[in-house]
């Protein structure tokens, strides 16, 4: 079935021109990710005064990490709507579940200690 | 019967179908790895102060694999880039760098990283018995400085103390393992542990040795003598450990389980592309997109893996 005019659509030429700038954002980002790969490493041997400090630091730089996974490498920067529907309902269950976890340090009943 | 929509949308979703499957996919995945890591969150704040270890993992080591895995996250978009450009070869050698990549890490994994844990030897002490081993715990340096006390006395355990039907004798170990083996046979009694300790354990009132090295050391010459009867639990770095390695072997193992699911379906695409490139070069890049996809989510996974088990 190999035929010359499947590898020559209509409109191919155009998606060719967009493959090769998406070809150049993925660079980008991926020498963004081993910086701050290395950033993570470093900031985590600095004292920001907590532990908690440190870890709302480190869960900032991986949170714009995988923002960047997302965005770029599983083109969520350019997606259909329904993806985002779907997107949208995963991360409210998600926080749902991390809700349930919460729970548990809620407690309306105090005990006197 | 043809699968409808491989390449063309589907007029009410207005998606070629495999991409809605496997963003459906994903999300179930969300909720797999959101469960086991909301259950990190809840272990982890309700541990007793000192009984979450730090720095027990090799960081230049996993530093080295998260960038591996970044790199294979880079590669398998080129390799879809290079379909959509209609460059086979250079998606067969994309596509291959990805494999290799997804290799190097699980071996790393597999090989290096779980045996060297395996291997290493901790002793939680009874807090009664804590003062008596504080030349290797600097719990009153630690309580100066406000940092969390040591419960804990690490390093490689090269000989146990044990009484055999009454008869006490020293037995050398050469791997964790031969202990529970030891415990196990009938008449045996362990009394006391002799390990290598390490450099926490060793020099505990060095300030350098208050937060984790980024360098991995190895347990030093010096040696101590831990008595049975002062131990809460002793094990080696396995699941049973404590909550830490629990959910550290917990979820790795189960991130490994996904990379190693990752190149299986990419060797797969290696091997049996050529004839639907040629039939149908748009279906194929799809189809490696979409396995693409659920990959890059693996390579998100341990973005977050990282810092939570080796760094903080």
């Amino acid at each position: 079935m190999s035929t010359p005019s499947t590898h020559s659509q209509p409109g191919h030429e155009n998606e060719h021109a967009a493959v090769t700038v998406h070809v150049r954002a993925y660079m980008l980002v991926f020498g963004a990710l081993l910086v701050l790969t290395g950033v993570t490493v470093a900031l985590s041997y600095f004292d920001f005064g907590s532990m908690q400090a440190n870890i709302v630091i480190a869960m900032i730089v991986a949170t714009v990490k995988a923002g960047l996974v997302a965005l770029i490498f599983m083109h969520l920067n350019h997606e259909r709507r329904q993806i985002y529907v779907l997107l949208a309902f995963t991360v409210f269950f998600a926080c749902g579940l991390f809700f349930l976890t919460w729970l548990h340090y809620w407690d309306p009943i105090r005990l006197p200690h | 019967m043809e699968i409808p929509y491989t390449v063309t949308p589907r007029p009410d979703t207005q998606l070629w179908n495999a991409k809605i499957g496997i963003w459906l996919f994903l999300a179930s995945e969300v909720m797999l790895f959101g469960g086991l890591f909301s259950g990190y969150v809840f272990l982890r704040l309700g541990a007793e102060p000192g009984f979450w270890p730090h720095g027990l993992l090799n960081v230049p080591v996993g530093t080295m694999n998260t960038a591996i895995l970044i790199l294979s996250s880079v590669t398998v978009v080129m390799a879809w880039a290079s379909l959509k450009m209609r460059r086979y070869t250079h998606y067969l050698v994309y596509l291959g760098a990805t494999i290799v990549c997804g290799l190097i890490f699980l071996v790393v994994k597999l090989a290096y990283e779980y045996p060297q844990k395996f291997d290493h030897f901790g002793i939680y002490l009874k807090e009664e018995a804590r003062l008596k081993y504080e030349p290797y715990l600097g719990n009153e340096h630690l309580a100066k400085k406000g940092l969390a006390p040591r419960t804990e006395i690490t390093g490689h355990l090269h000989a146990v103390d044990i009484s055999r039907d009454g008869r006490e004798e020293e037995v050398e170990i050469h791997s964790p393992s031969e202990v529970s083996h030891l415990a196990q046979e009938k008449g045996v009694q362990i009394l006391g542990y002799h390990i290598n300790l390490d450099t926490e354990n060793a020099d505990p009132t060095n300030p350098a040795n208050d937060r984790p090295h980024f360098w991995h050391k190895p347990p030093s010459e010096k040696q101590a003598h831990v008595e049975a009867k002062d131990v809460l639990w002793a094990t080696a770095f396995l699941p049973k450990h404590s909550n830490y390695f629990a959910t550290y072997f917990t979820i790795t193992g189960l991130h490994g389980l996904h990379v190693f699911g990752g190149i299986v379906v990419f060797t797969y695409f290696f091997f049996r592309s050529r004839k639907m490139y040629d039939a149908e070069p748009e279906h194929l890049a799809n189809r490696l997109e979409v396995a693409g996809l659920f990959w890059h989510f693996v390579d998100l996974v341990w973005i977050f893996v990282f810092p939570i088990f080796y760094l903080l």
